[in-house]
């Protein structure tokens, strides 16, 4: 039923409200593209079929008696970063094993609440700490994406982007309608981006934290990818909520974004900033840039060139804050209370066993940069050095909302690349996120959009970013580009049915993690 | 190199993660490049710059201090790769 996969949340829900679809049919036909297709892409890291078809049967009962909630019978992806009760939770580490948490995140279990069905959980970079999907545990996943050459799809595969590249590749080949992502320097939007998705990280403090395997605390926020602008405003909607759980979470309403979309963008006042064309910047990547700026114009917006003149120190100063705080956070994982356990002559010995064996080179070279910027007599030149650039950086921001609105500017560098290509470099790898993380470091809200294809067939994403707790403009801009660039799928769908024999190859996978 | 062996050892140690030495040889240059990437931050000017402590300026909300959670017992030690009677079981610290 690849028809019903196709639908957007929007129209999936007129379809379940009407009945003309039933949330148990349309659940189905997820559940057996996934089969077919996870082989193949790798986006699922414990698909949950039987989760699934049994929220679709409450759904059902509650469509029937008109008790349907806003996404009553909605199959979503969830990344598996976020907890959830009963259901393995491994942040694509070996060291959290068979985790099974006892409670679910609040960002969950508001979609739960909201009539939502759970597929399964999505694959992500291990602790959400990489640009392309490379470092997960469970190995890598496969753009449903492909180069065109000479006219005909190129057999080598792309990366989906990352950390979220579960996420986003599952959006992307319909294996569901929208799914949750995480993002701490870039890792809902760089994904969103490089797979013709889109994708919003909302401001720092919007969505509640609690119960995502934390990463960087003051950076981390979590937001959905979908294909559509809309839908990315409806499930924004849906997974924001002031949590006392969480203490960083921000007690203010929650617009509806979906009603802020038919607003329009006449007189809004579009930033674009001259840092932000780096040198090397490709002609393609700056033709998108001038289109989108042509499509705010057209739609009725005006431009104006800012300043961000700390924009280059962005980068450097991510690259201490965040390790610093992963350090901190991972501490947590010492074959004690849960997870991994590789035993040692003592206690010391049993945590550098289990931590050696259960932690990925990607997650202990961060940990490693961490804890040497966070030792006696470093903390002041790194982390408070860093902390204090963002502050700068924060206030070149703040300067730009006196004249403009939103501020708009390629999402990547470049367009998807293959697998292996960046990894043998950290900072070429680092690099992806060169655009997106300055809006970590600022915590303001910043969405993709995607606004055309590369040479090689691929696509490209637009950015915006907003000011606090304005996501209602930034969904209004990016429905103007949306509107204007049209959407962009996969033409050909090579993975479908490819590996339906070797269908449950995830959950053995899984269940052969070192113990 | 700005990081030499011996820091490598001394951070992993601090960091309590066994390395290999040819681990640590990699990580010299790795972490090396790293911190010589980040010292551009030394050419901006933050004399007078408070350190960035949250987006928006909002008081942290205290609660009242009351149990509020609590007999789950079960639920904490659930995951835990060696448990007895409710305790985690780690090897002996004591002599």
């Amino acid at each position: 039923m690849t028809e019903l996969t196709k639908l957007t949340i929007a129209e999936a829900r007129d379809k379940v409200r009407k009945r003309e679809i039933s949330a148990t049919e349309l659940t189905r036909a997820f559940v057996d593209a996934i089969e077919g297709a996870n082989a193949s892409l790798n986006a699922y890291v414990l698909p949950t079929p039987e989760l699934a078809l049994a929220q679709a049967q409450e759904s059902d009962k509650r469509l029937k008696s008109g008790d349907a909630r806003p996404l009553e019978g909605l199959p979503l992806g969830n990344k598996d970063l976020f907890c959830t009760t009963g259901v393995r939770t491994t942040a694509c580490s070996k060291i959290l094993d068979d985790f099974t948490p006892t409670y679910e995140s609040t960002v969950g279990a508001n979609l739960w609440n909201a009539g939502a069905v759970m597929l399964g959980k999505l694959n992500c970079d291990e602790f959400a700490m990489g640009s392309s999907n490379e470092t997960s545990a469970f190995g890598p996943v496969v753009s449903p994406w492909r180069r065109l050459r000479d006219g005909k799809l190129a057999a080598d595969k792309l990366v989906p982007g990352g950390s979220s590249g579960g996420s986003s590749a599952a959006v992307a080949a319909d294996l569901c309608l929208a799914a949750t992502a995480t993002d701490t320097g870039g890792s809902i939007r760089q994904p969103a981006a490089l797979t013709g998705t889109v994708g919003i990280k909302p401001t720092y403090g919007r969505c509640s934290r609690w119960g995502i395997v934390a990463f960087a605390s003051s950076l981390d926020q979590a937001g959905p990818i979908a294909k559509t602008v809309r839908d990315a405003a409806i499930m924004l909607r849906a997974m924001a909520s002031h949590d006392p759980k969480d203490s960083t979470s921000v007690e203010t309403p929650v617009p509806d974004y979906e009603a802020a979309l038919g607003q329009g963008i006449k007189g809004l006042r579009v930033g674009v900033p001259k840092e932000y064309r780096v040198e090397g910047m490709s002609k393609e990547i700056d033709k998108l840039w001038q289109d989108g700026i042509a499509w705010l114009k057209a739609a009725g917006a005006s431009i104006h060139e800012i300043s961000l003149p700390h924009t280059r120190y962005a980068l450097p100063a991510y690259y201490i804050v965040a390790p610093a705080e992963a350090s901190s956070n991972l501490a947590r994982y010492d074959g004690v209370r849960y997870g991994l356990r590789v035993p040692g002559k003592d206690l010391i010995d049993t945590y550098e066993n289990t931590r050696a064996a259960g932690f990925g080179k990607e997650v202990r070279r961060r940990i490693l940069i961490g804890t040497y910027v966070l030792s006696a007599g470093y903390y002041d030149a790194y982390y408070l050095k860093a902390q204090k650039v963002r502050t700068l950086i924060k206030r070149d921001f703040d300067e730009a909302w006196k004249s403009v609105d939103v501020v708009l500017t390629p999402t990547t560098p470049s367009p998807a690349f293959g697998f292996g290509e960046k990894t043998g470099d950290p900072i070429a790898m680092y690099l992806e996120d060169i655009f997106t993380v300055t809006v970590n470091m600022a915590g303001l809200p910043g969405i993709s959009v995607p606004a055309g294809l590369s040479g090689e067939g691929t696509p490209l994403g637009l950015q915006l970013i907003g000011k606090p707790f304005d996501e209602a403009t930034l969904f209004r801009a990016a429905q103007a580009i949306e509107d204007a660039a049209g959407r962009f799928t996969v033409a050909e769908r090579w993975w479908e049915g490819a590996g339906a024999a070797k269908s449950t190859g995830t959950k053995r996978a899984a269940g052969s993690k070192a113990k | 190199m700005r990081v030499d062996e011996t820091t490598v050892r001394r951070i992993a140690r601090l960091a309590r993660i066994k390395i290999s030495d040819q681990e640590a040889k990699g990580l010299e240059a790795e972490l090396s490049g790293i911190l010589n990437w980040v010292e551009q931050l030394d050419q901006v000017d933050t004399a007078n710059v408070e350190p960035m402590t949250r987006v928006v300026p909002i008081e942290l909300k205290k609660r009242v201090d009351t149990i509020t959670d609590g007999e789950i017992a079960d639920d904490v030690v659930k995951n835990a790769p060696l448990v007895e009677d409710h305790y985690f079981v780690v090897p002996k610290v004591v002599e």
